[in-house]
């Protein structure tokens, strides 16, 4: 049962000494009843409150920790089952296998396929973060891995089943804290001991997510928080019942025992990489934390990255686009130029279409603060003084000769204050949708 | 201890639809859980791909789209053969592209001609897409309507514009509307109430949600589809209750994104491979939401999603 910031603020010391970095007791509070930090914080809780309150305050799903620094990727810390209900918070981790039975080009290529793959977009870099290294009987080989991808600029997951050998590569790669993959009922008390001695996230594999709850009971027992877990289901609709399964445990029930993030090896349910971006997809939608793939192409990881950041951007906030002037198709003097607000979408839509009308053209973006043209529009944000004062600050008229303007067809409405903000210029209205952009500027003339 | 998946407590059902008629008819809808949710709940009638053709020749197709289709692409009748025929499309959709008044805007008379030479053509259900043009569309779909007697085609997008004259001959001449709203759960159930008081019956109405591409909106699609499963399962939202068609393809194949060339952008890779999986990803995403029928291009793509579909349904 969860406790509400106002319970929980009865339980705290209300000295609001600031110790756990919240200005504030009530802004602890509201924050742990969020399940957005951790009690731990709290220097002065007595053990009494601390039992009370540890079963309301800890977040359904842990949040995990793997890597350090830039480098460091958090999973977990969900607390929806669909992004509409608040957001999704932690994307998946997507990570590249990588194993002692590869040769030094193949293992060197993957390393910098990690770097090499990343894109911008939306002033966000899209990227793979983790190198899985599994090791598969040759140790040497499997420990040379480690110690290359210990200067590389990623998280690692070490892949072995034998603790000595589990240990040896942890005192290589220790810093880097990587997650240890994985604690079975066979080993797992000399794995748990060794997430515990070298403080790294632990990865527990059963099969099926009895056997997983049973053993994340046990290693919890043993003191560990940091878990990831792995059913072992490698069939499609398995492994994806799985997956809904294990987020509805830890939200509808609370049961503690499948509160962790998951990992998931779509490399190990197909051969056909195509196949397996489409089975990835499927786990950015529904639940993973990690995502392993078998190997790193622009073609198969450039269409998942987008996905992922799809379905992770945040609902109740509008992306937004950078105001300013954009040149598209290497635009001159004569180009045309357009204004449209600064919402992300518009932006996408606006100037793929313009990039497929071949027409060189320059599109100036407002900061209407995400909001879309019409909407803008309604809120008073993109009205005829606010676009004409930013025309003229926008710099637009040194990149051109003529003095026309073109606006959305849905902001038609703003064309007679315009015109007598912007003096000296011709206001042209534009279509209503994007997508008639092309045919309207072929006919173009300013 | 033994643990047991939460359920969630569903007490509604999507309607079947049927689209075609005779042998080759399809059913969609009828699921009584969330999309693959088959633990709890049962999918009577798989989602399909439905192939997209076009009523007049593709002038600005990537190489790699035109590929599997090659000259049939000035022949909508002989196109939509070759997708029955060679790729087992189980529907098609016919995209009405040259009536757009912002192109070719052809004549009523002139596109109706061609919708029904591919009607005859097919055994499988036809699709009608118009030019999303509210008073064009108006004009037009009647007429598809009208023309197709007898054969339970899909006409749409039908909007709370032309809802009524579309409506009317649909119900005249009991053909199935793809209802369209943009991006929103309260017109989408807005414009499902006028056409249920206009009198369109419950088993002749898909939804057409509105489709953004990958990198293009995806998103604000993905989650009105899953606010409209939500209202319809497990909040008895009857005027929700319908099966979803997404129109993906044209949405997916006009971005950037799949007409740059690996040598244009080497870190976006191969191409054909790249598009492919822009086209299969978008199709994968919108039915974990909740599409009943999606609409694409590419015969790999298709080839991709079916397998998925049909492992998530084993």
């Amino acid at each position: 049962m969860a406790l509400t910031g106002i319970q929980i603020l009865k339980l705290l010391p209300k000295t609001n000494c600031g110790e756990c970095k919240f200005p504030t007791c009530l802004a602890f509070a509201m924050a742990l009843a969020a399940g957005k930090t951790e009690l731990d914080l709290c220097p002065h809780v007595s053990a009494d409150a601390k039992a009370q309150l540890s079963d309301a305050s800890a977040p359904p799903i842990r949040q995990v920790s793997i890597g350090v620094d830039d480098y460091g990727v958090k999973i977990g810390g969900e607390t929806v089952l669909f992004r509409h209900e608040k957001t999704f918070f932690n994307k998946p981790g997507i990570a590249v296998l990588i194993t002692d039975a590869m040769d030094d080009g193949e293992v060197e290529r993957r390393l910098t396929a990690l770097e090499h793959f990343q894109y911008e977009r939306v002033g966000v870099t899209m990227k793979p973060e983790m190198a899985a290294i599994k090791f598969t009987g040759n140790k040497d080989r499997f420990m040379g891995l480690v110690k290359s991808a210990l200067v590389r600029p990623c998280a690692v997951i070490l892949m072995c089943g034998e603790a000595p050998v589990m240990k040896e590569a942890l005192d290589i790669v220790r810093d880097k804290k990587p997650l240890i993959y994985g604690a079975t009922p066979d080993n797992y008390e000399a794995f748990g001991a060794l997430a515990k001695d070298y403080g790294v996230p632990l990865a527990v594999v059963g099969r099926g997510f009895d056997e997983v709850a049973a053993l994340t009971e046990k290693l919890t027992a043993m003191g560990l928080k940091d878990l990831v877990i792995d059913t072992s289901t490698r069939e499609v609709r398995g492994a994806f019942t799985d997956q809904v399964a294990i987020r509805r445990a830890a939200l509808i029930t609370k049961f503690k025992p499948l509160g962790f993030p998951t990992i998931t090896f779509p490399c190990e349910m197909t051969d056909d990489p195509m196949k397996e971006t489409l089975i990835a997809s499927l786990f950015v939608a529904k639940y993973a934390g990690i995502i392993v793939l078998s190997d790193l192409t622009g073609e198969t990881l450039f269409p998942l990255l987008l996905q992922r950041l799809n379905i992770y951007t945040d609902p109740q906030r509008p992306m937004t686009t950078k105001e300013g002037i954009y040149p598209i198709n290497n635009p001159d003097d004569n180009s045309p130029v357009l204004v449209t607000c600064n919402f992300s979408l518009t932006y996408f839509i606006v100037s793929g279409e313009i990039e497929n009308s071949r027409v060189p053209s320059w599109l100036c973006i407002m900061d209407t603060e995400g909001l879309s043209v019409m909407t803008a529009w309604a809120a008073g944000k993109f009205v005829g003084d606010l676009v004409g004062s930013f025309i003229k600050k926008s710099g637009v008229e040194e990149k051109v000769k003529h003095r026309s303007l073109i606006i959305p067809g849905y902001a038609a409405a703003i064309l007679g204050d315009l015109e007598e903000e912007l003096q000296g210029w011709k206001i042209m209205i534009g279509p209503r949708e994007a997508a008639h952009l092309p045919a309207y500027l072929k006919t173009w003339n300013s | 201890m033994a643990f047991e998946i939460p359920k969630i407590k569903y007490t509604g059902k999507i309607r079947e639809v049927q689209l075609g008629t005779g042998a080759k008819a399809v059913r969609i809808g009828g699921a009584n859980c969330y999309p693959f949710h088959r633990f709890e709940g049962d999918m009577p009638n798989v989602p399909r791909v439905a192939f997209e053709v076009w009523d007049s020749s593709p002038e600005e197709w990537q190489q790699w789209a035109i590929e599997p289709y090659g000259d049939v692409l000035s022949d909508p009748v002989a196109w939509a053969r070759k997708c029955v025929d060679t790729y087992g499309a189980e529907m098609i959709v016919l995209q009405l592209r040259s009536a757009d008044p912002n192109g070719e805007n052809k004549g009523v008379e002139e596109v109706v001609e061609v919708v029904k030479k591919v009607a005859d053509a097919i055994d499988v259900p036809l699709l009608v897409w118009g030019t999303a043009n509210d008073e064009k569309d108006g004009e037009l779909l009647r007429r598809v309507a009208e023309a197709c007697e007898g054969r339970n085609v899909a006409v749409g997008p039908v909007s709370d514009k032309n809802y009524k004259q579309i409506g009317a001959m649909a119900i005249g001449y009991s053909q199935v509307v793809m209802a369209s709203s943009p991006i929103d759960v309260n017109l989408a159930k807005q414009l499902n109430i006028l056409l249920g008081n206009l009198g369109v019956n419950e088993e002749k109405v898909v939804i057409d949600p509105t489709t953004g591409g990958l990198g293009y909106g995806l998103e604000y699609t993905y989650s009105v589809m899953e606010r409209d499963r939500m209202a319809a399962l497990t909040q008895e939202d009857a005027k929700l209750q319908f099966p979803i068609i997404c129109n993906l393809a044209p949405e997916v194949w006009k971005t950037r994104e799949t007409r740059l060339t690996k040598d244009e952008d080497p870190k976006l890779g191969d191409e054909k491979r790249r598009s492919i999986l822009m086209e299969a990803v978008t199709a994968m995403t919108l039915l974990v939401a909740g599409a009943d029928i999606v609409v694409m291009r590419h015969p790999d793509s298709v080839s991709l999603v079916r397998d998925m579909i049909g492992e998530l349904c084993a």
